[in-house]
């Protein structure tokens, strides 16, 4: 394991700005995996460091493929993990909304430009997601329909889904949107949270990326098969909507099978306690989202549910 | 008389409403109608005396107004309520969610329900103070897919400059993107700085809406003269400069004045060790425009903009 600065920016009072990347096996720019660009998303740092510990292991063994690289970025923004706040701790801009980035730029456009100039030749990107909105998802692959998409590897990671998602306006400044345009095979992965860390589907992620390194002859591993992946499109996902704010009582979770007419959630009036509007499930299907803080404003997208009818 | 454009229940005792005030003469003879909005980013507060200067200014001279005068100060009402940018619990930029949408998540309805109610206008002017970062001098901003359309209104709005900027796909969810789109001219102002107000450019400003609404026939009274702008398409380009190197940023120049190249626009200092760690000269002959208002600097922080030939 070789660890090294991809890019770093001296501060006034603060330890210099460093994107550490860890890099095993020699060769070919092959795989790229980059965990967390916003202050809270401990769960997509967490699943790096995994992979970092895992593929340590599996380089002494010498089961990293001879002529095949892969870099670990586990955090692209430690200033903002530091002091838990979301986005840029001076300005507030996303990192993740400044790809390729500009070396000439402002401070995320030249954090993203650096770390672009690093990370854009690898023939693989992997990037470790997050959603804007609170709640938990069912683990699953999601790739932008930019033209270069290839449903069909994203298949090899053996997830239960892999969602293809069209990009809008502020999407085309994300990392995998940039990743796909200069020709690198990009897929972002979500696993069940964001802030907090869930070991299980962690776990999860970790031997799925280590399975698809294993299938695309990159590493030598013998994990599990994994699932047949089915493919649904964000536009045939339904959203189901809290009519009335107020404290949201969830009945299912992310993952679950519902019934069309089955209860989902329960919406209590936060000052008298009663129930304000009960929300059923308008179709049959899997539930892709869940929403998941105490109160839910009036219409919330509270779950995403891909339809039994969806084709895989 | 104010009116609600679109509220929301809130989980806990409250309601958000988006409210405007619409101004019109008892009998209309000119059934134009200009949107003055401002609001969108909470720290930006320099809109707030336009819309005040003007709807006190028009109630008492109500018999000069022949057309329709809608004034939305607040689009975003709990960012300015609590000096947040974007829309607090979100953490969401509400200038990247337009048009929006009627069957999308709280933001995005009110989106749709603000496009809904100020598209149709004849004219909108959508007001910025830059940021907490930058001062601006009083300014129009046109992306060029629009500038055919905008240009016209924006020379005699009595601004300083005109800058005409390259298309972006990520403007494209913006206000005054998704008006313009629509058919509705919509000119974006920057100036002054944010959290702050600045009256003489408020009154500039005032002046500048006032001579609009004359030439489109939706005032009969004061007719203010404005000034001729500076313009960035008239073979003339626009200089950023960035910090570089972190500290504090002192400035030496005001914006608003011409400089020469090599300069001195400011200093980066370290207080802790008392030295200067950089300078920050101009690299060209021109006019600054825009100056860094917030002393704490990261490398690549704006520092300034110049326009130059």
């Amino acid at each position: 394991m070789t660890e090294k600065t991809l890019f770093e920016i001296k501060a006034l009072y603060r330890d210099d700005f460093r994107v550490t990347g860890f890099s095993f096996g020699k060769g070919e720019k092959a795989v790229c995996i980059v965990g967390s660009m916003r202050g809270n998303e401990n769960q997509q740092m967490y699943c790096c460091s995994q992979l970092v510990r895992k593929l340590k292991e599996l380089e002494e063994k010498g089961r990293i493929r001879g002529g095949k690289e892969i870099l670990v970025i586990p955090c692209v923004n430690p200033y903002s993990m530091n002091i838990k706040k979301r986005f840029w701790s001076i300005d507030n801009t996303d990192i993740n909304r400044m790809f390729p980035g500009y070396q000439e730029g402002e401070t995320t456009q030249r954090i993203a430009g650096g770390v672009f100039d690093a990370i854009k030749d690898y023939a693989y990107g992997l990037q470790f997601a997050s959603f804007y909105m609170p709640g938990r998802f069912v683990p699953h692959i999601r790739i932008m329909k930019t033209g270069f998409e290839d449903v069909e590897l994203a298949k090899k990671f053996g997830f239960p889904y892999v969602i293809l998602h069209t990009p809008r306006p502020f999407d085309t400044t994300t990392l995998n949107y940039n990743w796909q345009i200069w020709e690198t095979k990009a897929f972002s992965i979500y696993t069940t949270t964001t802030e907090e860390i869930d070991r299980t589907s962690a776990r999860w992620a970790v031997e799925s990326v280590l399975g698809f390194l294993q299938r695309m002859g990159v590493i030598e591993y013998g994990g599990a098969a994994g699932y047949v992946s089915k493919v649904a499109s964000t536009e045939n996902m339904i959203t189901v909507r809290n009519r009335t704010a107020g404290f949201f009582e969830g009945k299912v979770n992310a993952g679950e099978h519902v019934r069309k007419g089955q209860i989902l959630a329960c919406i209590v009036d936060c000052c008298k306690g009663q129930i304000a509007d009960e929300i059923y499930s308008p179709v049959e299907g899997t539930l892709l989202f869940a929403h998941a803080e105490p109160k839910a404003y009036q219409n919330t997208a509270v779950y995403k549910i891909i339809p039994e009818t969806e084709e895989w | 008389m104010i009116t609600t454009v679109v509220k929301v229940k809130l989980p806990v005792n409250e309601s958000l409403e988006i409210k405007k005030m619409r101004l019109e003469p008892e009998e209309k003879s000119c059934d134009k109608r200009i949107s003055i909005v401002t609001g969108i980013h909470g720290d930006e507060l320099e809109g707030q005396y336009v819309c005040y200067k003007l709807s006190d200014y028009l109630q008492k001279n109500i018999g000069f107004l022949k057309g329709t005068v809608d004034i939305y100060p607040a689009l975003n009402p709990f960012g300015i309520d609590s000096i947040t940018r974007g829309i607090p619990a979100f953490d969401l930029d509400m200038n990247r969610i337009f048009p929006g949408s009627s069957e999308g998540d709280m933001n995005e309805y009110l989106a749709s329900q603000i496009i809904k109610d100020v598209a149709g206008s004849a004219l909108v002017l959508d007001i910025h103070a830059s940021n907490i970062f930058l001062t601006e001098v009083p300014q129009i901003r046109i992306n060029e897919l629009h500038e055919k359309t905008l240009i016209p209104f924006a020379e005699e709005a009595n601004v300083d400059f005109i800058w005409v900027h390259g298309a972006s796909t990520v403007l494209e969810s913006t206000f005054a993107h998704s008006l313009n789109t629509m058919g509705t001219p919509t000119l974006v102002v920057e100036m002054g700085v944010g959290m702050r107000i600045t009256k003489a450019y408020g009154d500039q400003l005032f002046k500048g809406i006032l001579h609009l609404m004359h030439q489109m026939g939706i005032w009969s009274g004061e007719d203010p003269v404005v000034k001729k702008p500076e313009e960035s398409f008239a073979h003339k380009d626009v200089c950023f400069l960035n910090a570089p190197a972190s500290g504090i940023f002192l400035k030496n120049v005001v914006h608003g004045t011409c400089v020469k190249k090599s300069e001195q626009i400011g200093v980066i200092v370290d207080p802790l060790s008392g030295t200067v760690i950089d300078e920050v000269k101009s690299p060209v002959d021109g006019w600054l425009f825009t100056i860094r208002e917030y002393p704490v600097v990261n490398e690549g922080s704006l520092i300034g903009r110049i326009l130059y030939d």
